[in-house]
């Protein structure tokens, strides 16, 4: 087959001719992938809701709210009902204090403000260092404590929760996610 | 160049990463476990045979002064369709390689192919480039992830073998340069005997 020559007419035509049928495939492949996309992002948010609250019947997804943080923004809240009484709140929160990046979690309340269970949903840290802030030993010491007399900072802060070695700022950082979440429940009237 | 050779020439003797040393961003930075350095490896060979075939098809009509923008956008467009699938069916995967997928468009790897290999040869031989490089770059990067893996987490394919920590450098940067050039000095004594 003869090179097409690079006239002005032939470089635009096939540029566009590429263009124009690179977009239509994707745009087949898009609507193709849409919906399991959606769902999956779907499930892995219910996941972490049912791993932090206690059962529940009602669609805590479509009955989210958000509550103001009192810090310009907002948090969204997942109220999970059994048989249309509330069982607990998980709360999306985070914490821009992390040590590489925002740190984002899952926190599950009961309507006395006790913590449930914390889920890691996002979080960039060091490997092996500030990644074990998802471990147990780390994040089930938060487990039926109430932040009203469990002081959310690591000990060297004069708080109470236990740092994880060589990663004190991704320790305070997750007890600053924690907090504003229980701050956020707290100023909107849940507790 | 017979078709069995020119499969085979990625693995050893002309592999992306270790003889060619091309698109090491990737590599160096999705490798921490074997099966991550794997599920890169085997979204670029996709990409590779995409776009190597579509290219040495269109390789006559697309003028040469316009080739490499036009490249790109079929890159791309690839790129982009892994994209979307990995999202949508592996979410797992999808999210330990994050920006990494996407950056297969700027890989060094497919561009090269595209430019050194497909647009001057035929579409079976385009094939079996892609198919050959890549399964070359997904051996490179299982291999080095899998060392990464056995020294810094002390596991391999996810099963921890040891209790506790391994050394933690390898699953940082520094070590995958280690790692790397240690793996290169290898291939290269393999090839002079």
């Amino acid at each position: 087959m003869a090179k097409t020559e690079s006239t002005f007419k032939n470089m635009v035509l096939s540029l566009t001719v590429i263009s124009f049928c690179a977009a239509a495939c994707l745009g087949f492949v898009y609507e193709l992938t849409k919906e399991p996309i959606a769902l999956s992002a779907l499930n892995k948010k219910l996941e972490a809701i049912r791993q932090v609250v206690p059962e529940f019947n009602n669609n805590p997804n479509s009955e989210m709210y958000r509550l103001p943080t009192g810090e310009g923004d907002s948090l969204d809240i997942y109220p999970a009902k059994n048989e249309g009484e509330i069982v607990g709140y998980a709360v999306n929160t985070y914490s821009k204090n992390g040590f590489s990046g925002n740190i984002s979690l899952m926190a599950g309340f009961r309507t006395d403000g006790t913590i449930i269970n914390i889920t890691i949903l996002g979080q960039k840290e060091t490997p092996g260092l500030g990644t074990k802030m998802a471990e147990p030993d780390f994040k089930n010491q938060f487990n039926d404590k109430n932040p009203a007399e469990f002081v959310l900072k690591v000990r060297k802060d004069g708080g109470a929760v236990d740092a994880i070695t060589a990663a004190t700022i991704s320790s305070r950082a997750f007890c600053d996610a924690v907090q504003r979440a229980y701050n956020t429940l707290q100023k909107g009237g849940l507790l | 160049m017979n078709q069995l050779n020119n499969f085979t020439k990625g693995f050893i003797r002309e592999n992306p990463i270790l003889v060619l040393v091309l698109g090491t961003c990737p590599t160096l930075a999705t490798t921490s476990s074997s099966l991550n350095g794997m599920g890169m490896g085997i979204a670029t060979t996709f990409v590779l045979v995409g776009s190597n075939v579509v290219i040495s098809l269109l390789s006559g009509v697309i003028p040469d002064k316009v080739r490499i923008p036009a490249f790109i956008v079929i890159i791309a467009s690839f790129v982009t369709v892994v994209d979307l699938v990995m999202q949508a069916y592996v979410p797992e995967l999808y999210e330990k390689l994050g920006i990494f997928i996407p950056l297969i468009v700027v890989n060094c790897i497919v561009l090269g192919r595209a430019e050194a290999y497909a647009s001057k040869n035929s579409v079976l031989s385009s094939l079996i480039d892609g198919i050959g490089m890549g399964l070359g770059f997904t051996m490179a990067l299982g291999i080095l992830g899998a060392f990464r893996e056995i020294l810094g987490s002390g596991a391999i394919f996810g099963y921890k073998f040891i209790d506790g920590d391994g050394i933690l450098i390898f699953i940082l940067a520094p070590g995958a340069f280690i790692a790397l050039g240690y793996l290169i000095a290898l291939i290269n004594r393999i090839k002079r005997t």
